[in-house]
């Protein structure tokens, strides 16, 4: 029932940006993120666009399968683009009934389009090709000076790694309930509102008590292995930098700086 | 009439690298009013093929005709047919929601759109068939006991008044005690309501006693398809699938290796000592 949604989730393949530092990719993805922010012109845009074509040629996961995750935001997209492209005010190039076209509002429209798009292709490269085990260390370590100012790196860290661990647990305990409950008659396709919010008690009160359930059992694993919080522990994968990740850094400064450059120039 | 079952395939994950077979050219019969034993180990597809029988999973290739109809017709009532295959599944006490055991029960027959009073008329009549104490039709389901909760979830679907029952794995996670309650219960009910029942096991054991028929699955094909008697004699080939024959199988078959010339065709305890019984001159020599 949850096939479709492909957005984030880790695609398992041999590639040079899945070998690379977690840390490197989580830095470098904050880098492409800002450079999106920072770019307005149409040779800026192409820069982005390139850079991401690379990426995702490096990341050998197939196109196809990261476009299929775009089919969840379709309709945030057309809909932004739709309040662009006709509230926007400026010469009008078309007209029909109240709504007006205008040349800004085109130019404007489009380009909220590419960026939203590459936006969520971007992000989506990062954790297509980076565990979230992996993620999450990566995130330990870059956090770890905030330590000095007494923030909870590692409970934060391990917070998030158990949250993003119950994400395919919880979503197959959905739908293991949704065809219990269908197969008593349920029905969970009305297009009735308020028929549609009443159907959804018979799911997520099992939902809530079977993860009740869950993060008890969790709990009482973790403490009959003597978990005791980050202080002294060690890692059985700790994060090296290799020479690679050297050069990804030294790749990204260039495509950064290249994109501040786009603005100044053009 | 039944539903009958022709070349089905179910593919998982279809058209990307993670394809799984889990349905491979499965045809079958199910006829009104017998009781089947459905075995297999994990992963063997027996799960999928339960759930493609009451259309909550669409079948990839092949038909299945309920009652002389494809169930992926056009003009097919796939609610009806919900009703009349009425599915429990594995840890069923897991779909409990209500406030209180009758209430819960009740959900299924007000989804078929029945009255208040007609569907607390077929749930009292549900819990009774699971022998649920009287004194616990008010009280919350989730103060009741693991047993207690499954039988609880069992009239749930029984509540439909299904023609034919599906269970699967109901023993799954219960002691040995409360394993023979529920199958002993599921007996009863065969014998009371009148319905084609599958149970859904790995255990030999379970299903020898008490079914007519049993189906083998393995790697996403029926592999047997007879009598219980005549699928135990392939025991070599039963374990090859990382199933067993019941354990008196393997006794009757070593005593008959040691010399006693016993029937090996004895499905429960009773049978075995019978036949032994009957064999007692010769225990003498």
């Amino acid at each position: 029932m949850f096939d479709s949604i492909t957005l984030g989730q880790y695609y398992q393949t041999d590639s040079a940006l899945h070998r690379l530092d977690p840390r490197v990719k989580l830095v470098g993805t904050f880098a492409y993120l800002i450079a999106l922010f920072v770019v307005d012109s149409w040779v800026g845009y192409l820069l982005v666009a390139l850079f991401l074509a690379a990426m995702i040629r490096l990341s050998n996961v197939p196109f196809r399968y990261i476009v299929r995750g775009m089919k969840t935001i379709l309709f945030l997209l057309l809909i932004t683009v739709c309040f662009n492209l006709f509230l926007t005010p400026g010469e009008v190039i078309w007209q029909f009934g109240f709504l007006k076209m205008s040349r800004e509002g085109l130019s404007f429209a489009i380009k909220m389009a590419l960026r939203l798009s590459l936006l969520i292709l971007g992000s989506s490269i990062m954790t297509l090709t980076t565990t979230p085990t992996q993620l999450t260390d990566a995130l330990e370590s870059l956090m770890r000076p905030l330590k000095k100012i007494h923030v909870p790196v590692h409970e934060i860290s391990m917070m998030m790694s158990i949250a993003l661990r119950f994400i395919p647990i919880l979503m197959e305990e959905t739908d293991k309930i949704m065809k219990a409950q269908i197969a008593r008659g349920a029905d969970f396709e009305s297009r009735n509102l308020v028929k549609k919010i009443k159907s959804l008690v018979p799911l997520l009160v099992p939902l809530f008590i079977s993860a009740f359930r869950r993060a008890n059992d969790l709990a009482m694993a973790m403490e009959a292995r003597c978990y005791r919080g980050g202080e002294g522990r060690t890692k059985m994968k700790p994060l090296v930098y290799q020479g690679r990740d050297r050069v990804a850094y030294g790749v990204l400064l260039l495509y950064f700086a290249a994109c501040i450059a786009t603005r100044v120039i053009f | 009439m039944g539903i009958k079952v022709d070349d089905i395939c179910f593919l998982y994950e279809r058209g990307t690298a993670m394809q799984v077979n889990a349905l491979d050219h499965v045809s079958a019969e199910i006829p009104d009013n017998q009781f089947i034993g459905l075995i297999g180990h994990t992963g063997s597809g027996k799960s999928t093929f339960v759930q493609t029988l009451n259309g909550l999973l669409k079948v990839t290739s092949g038909h299945i005709y309920y009652n002389g109809e494809d169930i992926d017709g056009d003009k097919f009532d796939k609610k009806k047919l919900r009703s009349d295959v009425g599915l429990v599944f594995q840890y069923p006490e897991h779909q409990l929601f209500e406030v209180d055991v009758i209430t819960d029960v009740m959900f299924g027959p007000r989804n078929l759109g029945l009255s208040a009073e007609e569907a607390r008329r077929r749930s009292i009549e549900a819990l009774e068939s699971v022998k649920m104490p009287k004194s616990l039709y008010k009280s919350s389901p989730f103060d009741l006991s693991g047993g207690q909760k499954r039988r609880a979830a069992i009239a749930g679907v029984l509540a439909m008044r299904p023609r034919i029952l599906i269970l699967d794995e109901p023993t799954a996670g219960l002691d040995p005690r409360g394993r023979d309650e529920i199958l002993g219960l599921i007996a009863d009910m065969k014998k009371e309501l009148n319905m084609t029942i599958i149970l859904v096991s790995h255990s030999m054991d379970d299903v020898a006693r008490y079914v007519d028929r049993i189906m083998v699955m393995g790697g996403g094909k029926l592999l047997y398809d007879d009598d219980p008697v005549k699928v135990f004699r392939h025991v070599k080939e039963l374990e090859d699938l990382g199933l067993a024959a019941p354990q008196i199988t393997y006794i009757m078959k070593l005593l008959k290796e040691r010399g006693l010339d016993v029937n090996t065709d004895c499905l429960t305890v009773k049978e075995a000592a019978q036949e032994i019984l009957a064999h007692r001159k010769e225990l003498h020599v």
